[in-house]
């Protein structure tokens, strides 16, 4: 169990800087989550912590202790790599004892620690089958058991759940953070689904082209994006720019955002509603209805508004009452209207 | 409708077969048939010769200890060509695989399958100016060694293996290489994760999971090398006799076809019962 940090890396491939001066901390014991598009870097700084990539300039600490000349091999981590990369020609009890032959432990110590693993992982009868006769979540769950059952420092998990199937993934969620508060190990994993993010971490950190962008508890980071990139990638919020009055923001068509503290605002899906007769709310909008997506319990709207898509997500039920097309007025209250830099 | 598409798939996919097992029947079983024909004769049955049924051709290999004897120096030569061969082409293949990348891999795999391209025979006496006594090998040694080197490998079995070796190491390169490729990175990203050294993963991971293209490259190299004749006689000289070459002289110096045939016949049972005997381990490095 250790503290992670990383100070100031810089990785470039060519002259795409997949690291551009990254210092985050991964606090002792945490669950923290990676999280940004492709080719944001994520995968680049968990391999970086992980030694498989070695960056130019800045340096990476386990457990205060510098680690960048340290081979991948005795840096003391634990990984899931997103294709589990079980050994083939093993079966599952060698697979996880793998990692304890390396270091040498005894049998009795070996099979000991090896049915503790499965059985946390909840395998506990597996352990003879070869990783071809698994399904998609067990093999998910050995690969766990395997990075785990040499006690890292860190246990780093790239994409973990992306290979499983929808229902699975939301299982392997709750299993996955059972684990780790179970083990209490400092935990670093790259996604880039941003509701496994949320669900999972106590940190996270938003990476873009690069660089960090963002970082701290699920919670605050959503409520409070302060920047457009973080709140449109953390909940696809719809951004609104103008110029700031004495009363309010007043938007291209005129319209006039009242108590909205700065020039841009970003509003969240599911704080607006939609009405086809003229609302209350301070906050209000005339728009085009464009399409209705029915969704289950939950249903989206697509508007049209000043050539601008704004997606509207809300209970099914309250958007019955609406045409298939046509105008709308799409309102909020002022407390959802978050103030962000642009 | 879908049964016509069956038949229509069944007539184009025997359209396309047919070519390759005519060839094979003319080429390969029609002329082994005929050799198993002459294997029980007396003499060949051409030339106004007299002829009939006999099994003296294959007692002939149990009377005298000399057949024997050259056979199992050439399954020994066999062995040690094809040992030879894995030792230097898997480092070879590894570093095809998974450390060149790009075009300077195009470059080298060229240089893998230049044999290829040559006339055998050519080969084989360009190895011969090498090896013989004060010949290109002994002037390098000597050339960078202060004291006199008398190497002159040249009729030795090591020449024999030397030619060999080079005729037949890129059929172990290029299958062990294709089963290196089929290794995913990963996998020994894993290992190192784990904490393995490289030689903890070459043993447990690298060598199990290769071990069916290695083994693929070895049979390909040890059956044409138990049966061979060129290298030995050409670079062997003297000690050159193998039992390759002992069917060979049946058939173009003392034109005793038919004990040439039954020669050539145990050899083919010996190397299938060797093949047989080792299949539990193919199979087992397959799965």
């Amino acid at each position: 169990m250790a503290e992670v940090r990383v100070e100031n890396l810089v990785k470039t491939y060519g002259a795409a800087r997949a690291l551009d001066e990254v210092t985050l901390d991964f606090p002792d014991g945490g669950f923290f989550g990676l999280l940004g598009p492709s080719g944001s870097g994520k995968t680049t700084l968990l391999r970086a912590i992980a030694g498989f990539v070695l960056p130019e300039t800045g340096r990476v600490l386990i457990a205060d202790e510098p680690v960048e000349n340290v081979p991948v091999e005795k840096r003391g981590i634990g990984m899931v790599f997103q294709n589990y990369a079980l050994f083939p020609n093993m079966t599952v009890a060698e697979n996880i004892a793998f990692g304890l032959d390396v270091r040498k432990v005894g049998a009795a110590e070996k099979k000991r620690r090896v049915t503790e693993a499965l059985d946390l992982v909840q395998l506990g009868a597996f352990g003879a089958r070869k990783p071809h006769q698994l399904s998609g979540g067990q093999r998910q769950r050995v690969a766990m058991a395997r990075a785990i059952v040499t006690r890292p420092r860190v246990l780093l998990l790239d994409e973990p759940l992306s290979a499983l199937d929808k229902a699975l993934r939301v299982d392997m969620q709750i299993e996955l953070k059972r684990i780790q508060r179970e083990i209490g190990i400092t935990t670093i994993f790259v996604t880039h689904d941003q509701e496994e993010a949320l669900t999972l971490s106590d940190r996270i950190g938003i990476l873009k082209d690069g660089r960090l962008i963002r970082h701290g508890p699920p919670r605050e980071v959503y409520d409070d994006p302060r920047d457009s990139f973080t709140a449109t990638f953390l909940g696809d919020a719809r951004i609104f720019s103008g110029t700031r009055e004495a009363d309010g923001l007043r938007l291209a068509d005129g319209t006039l955002v009242p108590g909205a503290q700065g020039a841009t605002i970003a509003v969240r899906p599911e704080n607006f509603q939609l009405s086809a007769s003229e609302p209350n709310a301070p906050c209000r909008l005339r728009a085009h209805l464009v399409q209705k997506i029915f969704g289950g319990a939950l249903g989206t709207c697509l508007l049209d508004w000043q050539g601008e898509v704004i997606k509207v997500v809300g209970r099914d039920a309250d958007f019955r009452a609406l045409p298939e097309s046509g105008p709308v007025w799409v309102s909020w209250q002022p407390e959802h209207s978050v103030t962000i830099s642009p | 409708m879908a049964m016509t598409l069956a038949g229509r798939d069944r007539r184009r996919a025997l359209a396309l077969l047919s070519p390759a097992y005519l060839w094979l029947t003319v080429a390969v079983f029609l002329p082994l048939s005929a050799m198993a024909f002459f294997s029980f004769l007396s003499d060949v049955p051409f030339g106004g010769k007299d002829w009939h049924a006999t099994l003296d051709n294959y007692r002939a290999f149990f009377q005298t200890a000399t057949y024997a004897t050259l056979l199992w120096k050439s399954l020994k030569l066999g062995l040690i060509v094809t040992v030879v061969s894995v030792v230097v082409g898997f480092p070879c293949a590894y570093v095809l695989a998974k450390i060149v990348k790009g075009r300077s891999r195009e470059a080298l795999f060229l240089l893998v399958i230049l044999p290829f391209w040559s006339n055998s025979l050519v080969r084989i006496f360009s190895w011969a100016i090498v090896l013989r006594g004060n010949g290109v090998l002994d002037r390098a040694v000597n050339a960078i060694l202060p004291w006199d080197v008398k190497l002159n490998l040249m009729f030795s079995p090591t020449a024999i293996v030397i030619g060999l070796v080079h005729s037949y190491l890129p059929y172990v390169i290029l299958t062990s290489y294709l089963a290196l490729q089929a290794i995913d990175d990963s996998l020994i990203e894993a290992a190192r994760s784990l904490g393995a050294r490289r030689r903890t993963i070459l043993w447990r991971l690298i060598l199990p999971l290769a071990a069916p293209g290695i083994l693929a490259g070895a049979v390909l190299i040890f059956v044409p090398v138990v049966g061979s004749f060129m290298e030995p006689r050409l670079l062997g000289g003297r000690v050159g006799t193998y039992y390759g070459t002992v069917i060979e002289d049946q058939f173009v110096a003392v034109f005793n076809w038919p004990l040439g045939a039954a020669l050539s016949f145990i050899l083919l049972a010996v190397v299938l019962a060797i093949l047989a005997a080792a299949s539990p381990i193919l199979r087992r490095a397959r799965t």
